[in-house]
This record gives structure tokens, sequence and C-alpha cells, in this order.
């Protein structure tokens, strides 16, 4: 299998793998503390510093191990809920019918119809910054995309002979949604993960180069270009780097994700 | 004008303003409902409950939540935006100019970017899986991964401080000369056209591509009529609509994309401002300011809705 593994998802793969491996592993790779001030403010990248030092002289090839571990720790976590959530209520609502489907489909439309990041900014105005506000939020926001598409997916299995074979037997609805419509859903569902996990980053790194993100002394990739965007007027180019880190880990993500889409689509045969 | 078309335009007119409504109970919602104290806010940790008793009574905030949501909505359709907490000034008053900033810059990268996104989504059309197409797919690619003050960073690194062509800053006061105030939007026009220029481009090519597969674009081809005659006489007619639905939505995307843009440029537009009182808790801005991004957006949505609808010519030309 990896022998067949196109040039650009091959590259997308490696990238992947290795910003996950620096997010996991990095108290035991960073060379430096994550707060610990280590030299000079903006010190250029040397054979002590691989990416020079930050606002505040600390080393920033350490910041951006740790960075890392926040952005892609907080990025996983939102989209595992915005995955849960929707899928489960985009899967119940096509199941279910009636008012359910319709309230339920109706409110995603409002939530829709406000764009993402302002409505984020309206309810962070009021909810205290933490962690758990921002997962939740990002979460809880992005499921409205996940519910849309898991339930025209879900809507198309259902009337599918096999279900109505299901029912006919008399199996529970917990058995339809697990047994019958989800396995036959996962293809597109795990596609469209990768690009909700480029999604919750970038949103993510918007929102805390905002400063209504992650707050200080821990910060993200988007906080640490907050932090560091100062420099940029003097020439010095501390802030690009995480900048730099976001799109190459998106571009990434995105290859992989092109690449599982085409191999699942191609698997089977033409169907679609 | 036939009837069916003005009566989808009342509809999706009708419906528009419905979604309105439904927006800002959201938004008031959003921010009443959720765990939270104007009060609190505004007095700080250390005030005395008599303090907060007595600010609550004064900003009405015992009243049952309906209540404050209609005494709200009124001020909002009478233009009365109330006042900001941290300063005390009218918000109204604030906006104003800061609306007119956003809009110039939204409407000068839309001027960019749409010709443009078009002529290039034509050009990825007429010379497809060429190198024109392969080029548009990457640059796509590269838009929807990077984050906007990737490439706002970039171009004040270089046009700002490297080659020193453009400010970095963009400082915009009332009665600049318009060239002036041209030459310090540049780089935020750059940006904003550069984030939404290749989904555009993106967009136009499917619709594009969509029509070049129908059977009458076909039947042109076997006539021998050249690539370029099929696209102008055929396809171009046909493909106003979905186009001009690409470009509203694009629009409405580029109106949520200033938002970043204008904190890494320091332009004061709406953008700017709305982060501003987002972190310093003030409620009532986060709500009006809120409210208008939304509005905007909802309306340019229903536009790109009404113009697929007058620009389609089944429609247009009843049986």
């Amino acid at each position: 299998m990896l022998k067949n593994i196109p040039l650009p998802a091959l590259l997308g793969l490696v990238f992947t793998i290795l910003f996950l491996a620096a997010a996991i592993f990095a108290p035991w790779i960073a060379p430096y503390g994550n707060g610990q001030i280590v030299g000079d403010v903006w010190q250029p990248a040397s054979s002590q510093f691989w990416l020079g030092t930050d606002n505040l002289g600390r080393d920033l090839l350490s910041r951006m191990i740790y960075g890392a571990r926040i952005t892609i720790f907080i990025a996983v976590l939102a989209t595992a809920l915005s995955f849960t959530l929707g899928a489960s209520l985009g899967f119940c609502a096509a199941v279910l019918g009636g008012w359910f489907d319709t309230g339920l489909s109706r409110l995603v439309d409002l939530l829709m119809a406000i764009p993402t990041l302002i409505f984020a900014l309206v309810v962070l105005s009021v909810l205290p910054s933490t962690l758990v506000t921002l997962i939740l939020v990002m979460g809880i926001l992005d499921s409205t995309r996940v519910y849309r598409l898991s339930r025209a997916i879900a809507v198309d299995i259902e009337v599918m002979d096999y279900v109505e074979a299901a029912k006919l037997r008399g199996e529970g609805m917990g058995w339809i949604i697990f047994r019958e419509i989800l396995p036959n859903a996962l293809s597109p569902l795990i596609s469209e993960l990768g690009l909700r996990f480029i999604y919750a980053i970038l949103f993510l790194s918007a929102l805390s180069f905002l400063g209504l993100g992650v707050q200080p002394p821990d910060a993200d990739w988007g906080g640490m270009v907050k932090e560091n965007k100062d420099g940029i007027v003097f020439g010095i180019g501390a802030a690009l780097i995480p900048a730099a880190a976001i799109a190459i880990l998106a571009i990434s993500v995105n290859l992989v994700a092109d690449w599982i889409l085409n191999r699942t689509t191609s698997l089977k045969g033409g169907r679609g | 004008m036939s009837s069916p078309i003005l009566k989808l335009v009342a509809q999706r007119v009708a419906l528009g303003i419905l979604l309105m409504l439904a927006v800002s109970v959201l938004i008031f919602a959003g921010t009443q409902v959720l765990p939270g104290d104007v009060a609190q806010s505004i007095l700080g940790q250390a005030a005395t409950p008599e303090a907060l008793a007595n600010l609550r009574a004064e900003l009405g905030l015992n009243d049952p939540a309906y209540i404050r949501y209609f005494r709200w909505l009124g001020g909002v359709l009478t233009g009365d935006l109330g006042t900001a907490l941290s300063s005390g000034q009218n918000i109204a008053s604030s906006i104003g100019g800061r609306l007119w900033n956003t809009l110039f810059l939204a409407f000068c990268a839309a001027i960019i970017s749409v010709p443009l996104a078009i002529v290039l989504g034509l050009l990825a059309v007429r010379y497809r899986d060429g190198w024109v197409d392969k080029l548009i797919s990457g640059l796509a690619l590269a838009s929807t991964s990077f984050p906007e003050f990737f490439i706002g960073y970039l171009l004040v690194y270089f046009f700002a401080v490297q080659w020193q062509i453009f400010p970095g800053i963009s400082t915009v006061y009332d009665g600049m000369p318009f060239m002036e105030r041209l030459q310090a939007i540049a780089l935020p026009t750059a940006a904003l056209t550069l984030v939404c220029l290749a989904q555009m481009m993106r967009m136009t090519r499917a619709a594009i591509l969509n029509l070049m597969q129908s059977a009458f674009v076909e039947t042109a081809e076997l006539k021998g009529l050249s690539a370029f005659a099929i696209i102008r006489k055929h396809a171009l007619p046909n493909a106003v609509a979905p186009i001009v639905n690409v470009v509203m939505l694009n629009l409405a995307y580029l109106i949520v994309g200033v938002v970043v843009i204008e904190v890494i440029f320091v332009y004061p537009g709406m953008g700017q401002y709305l982060v501003d009182h987002v972190a310093k808790r003030d409620v009532p801005v986060v709500q009006a300011v809120g409210l208008i991004f939304a509005a905007v957006y909802i309306t340019l949505n229903i536009v790109a809705d009404i113009a697929s609808i007058v620009a389609n010519p089944r429609l247009r030309h009843p049986k």
C-alpha cells in the first residue's frame, strides 16, 4: 500500500507525522523550557538557538515545539467534539425525521447564517477565557457543518433496502445508526475529518492571533504570531515562523485528506 | 419582468428579514443568557455587592431578558445602538466612520479580485489540465491552507520593511487625499485579494466546467466553433448566474476576512473595533458590531440568491 502513495500525499504524511511527533514528545525534544528566558530579545538564528529567540528572549524552537502541542491538542479535541456532536445529531435527525429533524435543521441554518468567526467573538466576549470554553465554542460552532454533511449522507443511506430490511427485522435505532448507517457513511466523513481539522487549526490560530484564544504565558502558534508581530516592522521575521508552521501543517493535512478521498472513491469502483 | 421572478425575489427578501430577526435574537441570547455579568465586568472583581446592585438597576439588568431584547431591538431599529461600557461613547457615532473604512477596503479588494478571478477561471477552463490550470489549483490549495496573517505579514515583511514601497501600518484619517488613502490601504487590499482570489477562481472554474460538459456546448463543438467562441457565445451567458453567485458568496467571505486583516494592518475599521471590545468585554459594542457584520453577510447572501434568480435564462423567459 505504501508504495502507491503519490509524492504530494507522501510529503503531507511525513510532515503531519513530524508535527504530531513534536506535539507528543515536546518535553523530551525541546532544547529549552517553554517559558524559560535564555537570551536577549529577538536574537537571530544561531547554533545555540536554531530559530533565534522571541520577544521576551525565549528560545523560539522550544516554544514552537510546545506550541505544536497546544495547537494540535485543542484542534484535535475541538474536531472530535464537532464530529461526535454533528454526526450523532445528523444521523438521529435523518433516522427520526419529523419535528426533531426540522427543528434542528432550522437551528443549524440559523447558526450558519452568522459568520463563524463573528459569532465566536460575540460569545467569547462574555465567556471566561479558558481552554474548555475555547474547545466547546470551536467544537459546537463547527459541528453545524458536520451535522449538515452527515444528515445528507444518512438520508441517502436510510432509504436503502438493507436499512429497510433491518427495520422490518425490528432492529432498534442504535443498531440502525451504528451497524447500518455509520459503516456506509464512514469514507466521506473521514475525508471531511481532515478538512475540519485544518479549519479548526486555522480558526484557533485566528482567535489566538486576535488575543482571544489561548492566553499567555502559554501560546499556540497563532498566539506566537501575536507575541512576535511587533518585530516585523524592524525586519525581524520571528512572527513568520509560527505562521509558516500553521500553513505547512494545513497543507500537509490537506494533501493527505485529498489522497484518502481519491483512494476511497476509487475503491468503490465508480459507485461514487 | 414577469411575475414568477418577482414572487421568488419577494420570497427571498421576506425570508432574509425573518432570518435577520432570528439572528438578532441569537446574538442577544449569546451575550445575555450565557453566564457572565455586565455589571461585574464594568466594576471589576473587587466591586461591593451594593455597587453591583445599583449599577444593575441603572442599566435595567433586573428586567426579564425578553423585555431587554425588545428594548435593544427597538433601539437598533431607530439607529440607537446604545453606549459603550468601556468609554461611555455613543456606539452609533463611533461606528459611522469605521463602517465606511471597512466597506471601502472591502470594495477595493473586490474591484481587483472579482475581474481577476473570472478571467483566471476562464483561462483555467480554456487551458484545462495545462500549467495555468495546475497553477490555479496549487494557489487554491495554498490560499485555503494559509492563515490570513501569514499572507498579511509576508506582504508587510517584503513590501513595507525590505523594499519600503508601501506603509506596513494603514493609517487613514478624515479628509485624507484620495491617492494617499489608496496607498495606505494597498497592502491590506492585496492581502484580502489574495485571501479570497483562489477560492473565487476555483468556483468560477467549476461553474464553467460544469457548463462545458453540457449538451449544447458539445453541439457547438461539433459545429466546429473555436474554443473562445464557444466560451463567449454559448457558455458565458449561461454561466452568469453561477458566477454572480460565486462572486457574492466570496464578497460575504471577504467581510469576515476583513476582521483579521484590519488587526494586522492596524486599520481603523469595524473588525478592529469588534476585536478591541471583545477583549474589553464591552457587550453592547460587541452586540451592535456583531449584528452589523451578520446583517451585511446575510444581505450579500440574499443578493447572491436574487442575482442568480434574475440571471437565470430559464426563469427570465418563462414558457
